[in-house]
């Protein structure tokens, strides 16, 4: 086959090539479609990375709290999430829960689904955090408590520096998993980069070049969340502690 | 390293893979169709590697006019499932033969493939509850109006946009079943597609009757079998068996059995008469793009 990457200067309702390949007063071209595809899913994946990171570390933390009902919170919100599938997930957010809630209705697919992928993720860094915890030795719980330090206060000087610190790398494919992940975002309806190769490349018939430029801006976004996540394990590293040097 | 770039280059010059799809097919005693899993009645899957629909038996009944045409005592039909986003690669690499389902001949794919006579005109039309008092597209200013995410559908939409200066809250459903559960849950007011696939599920839907077919044609689309480009003596055996079709009632014959007879998986009617576009274009074969009749 030929390849034809002009297909990107086209404008997007009459077909024609447009001087420069970005369209102007109000003319989209598909370089611009995609640039602007980029943003929703860079947008609902670092919404949904907040809302995952916050809820997962919560209820990771809750999951080792000295408390059967607060550990109960915490493992039902984690089994929940991660035993039905991601798709599946999002289709009940989307048509079940708001046709038994129709105050739902009014919410914005983009809020739901920030929602719905941050809570599939949470599930995942729940697990972590509380392997995080976990993996620290007992005595040093009991050491922060028998210095005077209330159970918060353990968690907050003690445990917690340490678990998070330990569970950098999975916290980094997890939050590379988020951007690629957040292509179903397509399934309700916000125009991200997978929308935009499946909707273009019917468009153009360029569903090659199409599909290829995708996959660059998904590697591109990915690599760049790996990379910062790795800036950050190489800041934050303690001497004599793991991963320390 | 020598044999990686070598199968490397194998690997690339299947894209230009010969052009005889006639000496093919009598060489290896097989032809591969590439069918479709859900185009509603033009082309679905029954489950099981089964195919059926319009397009999909009138495929089989040019590959046996092939297999005569060649004479060959035994020929195996081969189908090869395909999606919007490989069709034509998977055309132009020679996995298919012979792609029967509900691709739209346009300009822009005539560059990479050849196309076969018209055999359906498929228009774009709107869905709405019965009871919605809509009946035009004018009334849709403002309103909610689903359609699917990867058709043509989206483009005439936006084309109807610039054109008026209206503006639809377009919601993209997944797939077909998506975008009606969307109007019939009542999140949109219209649902945009080609007229056999609204005609389809409508039938298919719990209460049919809550439903209809209104307004004006919005677009279109003259849908044709997909194959090899500068492959003459293959399109002339495909078109000379399509027009042998039409001359005979043949191809009537399998319109009235896909649109308007009870069909699987679950014996309900499509009940979408032949429209005049696709009388025409059997009365005249021909292998114009769409783009010729946006001009008419």
């Amino acid at each position: 086959m030929t390849w034809d990457w002009q297909v990107f200067c086209k404008d997007t309702t009459s077909g024609d090539a447009v001087q420069g390949c970005f369209g102007r007063g109000g003319d989209v071209t598909y370089l611009n479609w995609i640039f602007s595809a980029w943003g929703w899913t860079l947008s609902v994946a670092l919404l949904s990375l907040i809302v995952a990171m916050l809820v997962g570390s919560l209820m990771g933390i809750l999951r080792t709290a000295p408390n059967k009902w607060l550990v109960l919170l915490g493992n039902a919100w984690t089994e929940l999430f991660r035993n039905i599938p991601l798709l599946v997930q999002i289709f009940l957010w989307y048509h079940v829960i708001p046709s038994i809630f129709l105050v739902l209705r009014g919410v914005p697919s983009f809020v739901l689904v920030v929602f719905a992928l941050g809570f599939f993720t949470s599930a995942r860094i729940s697990e972590q955090v509380k392997a995080g915890i976990q993996s620290l030795p007992k005595g040093q719980r009991y050491a922060g408590l028998a210095m005077g330090l209330t159970l918060p206060q353990t968690y907050r000087y003690v445990l917690l520096p340490m678990a998070f610190r330990i569970v950098i790398p999975p916290l980094t494919s997890e939050s590379m998993n988020i951007v690629k992940n957040s292509s179903v975002a397509f399934a309700v309806s916000i125009a991200e980069l997978t929308m935009f190769a499946m909707q273009a490349g019917e468009e153009t018939s360029r569903n090659v070049e199409i599909y290829l430029a995708v996959t660059l801006l998904y590697f591109i976004s990915a690599f760049a969340i790996n990379r910062v996540m790795h800036v950050v394990e190489d800041r934050v590293r303690v001497p004599g502690m793991i991963g320390g040097k | 390293m020598k044999r990686t770039v070598l199968a490397l280059a194998a690997v690339l010059a299947v894209g230009v893979v010969q052009a005889d799809t006639l000496a093919k097919i009598k060489e290896t005693g097989a032809i591969a169709l590439g069918v479709r899993e859900s185009s509603g009645a033009l082309a679905f899957t029954l489950g099981d590697g089964k195919y059926a629909g319009f397009h999909t038996e009138m495929a089989q009944h040019i590959a046996s006019d092939l297999q005569k045409q060649l004479g060959l005592a035994k020929m195996e039909v081969k189908f090869q499932p395909v999606t919007s986003q490989n069709r034509i690669p998977l055309v132009q690499n020679g996995t298919v033969d012979l792609e029967c389902g509900s691709t739209t001949n346009n300009a822009a794919r005539q560059k990479d493939v050849a196309f076969a006579i018209t055999t359906y005109v498929e228009e774009v039309r709107i869905a709405v509850k019965a009871n919605s008092g809509i009946t035009s597209i004018a009334q849709l200013n403002g309103k909610n109006v689903a359609t699917t995410t990867g058709t043509t559908s989206v483009q005439t939409l936006r084309k109807h946009e610039k054109a008026t200066g209206m503006d639809f809250k377009e919601i993209f459903g997944k797939d077909h079943a998506d975008s009606f559960l969307l109007l019939e849950s009542g999140r949109a007011d219209a649902f945009v597609m080609d007229g056999q696939i609204l005609a389809g599920n409508i039938a298919k839907s719990k209460n049919p009757a809550d439903f209809k077919i209104v307004g004006e044609v919005l677009s279109v689309e003259p849908i044709a079998c997909m194959l090899r480009r500068d492959d003459a003596p293959f399109k002339k055996a495909v078109d000379d068996s399509i027009k042998g079709m039409i001359k005979s009632g043949e191809l009537a014959k399998l319109y009235d059995k896909w649109f308007m007879q009870p069909i699987p998986p679950s014996n309900t009617k499509v009940g979408l008469p032949l429209s005049e576009a696709t009388k025409a274009a059997w009365a005249n074969p021909n292998d114009r793009p769409m783009e010729d009749y946006a001009k008419k």
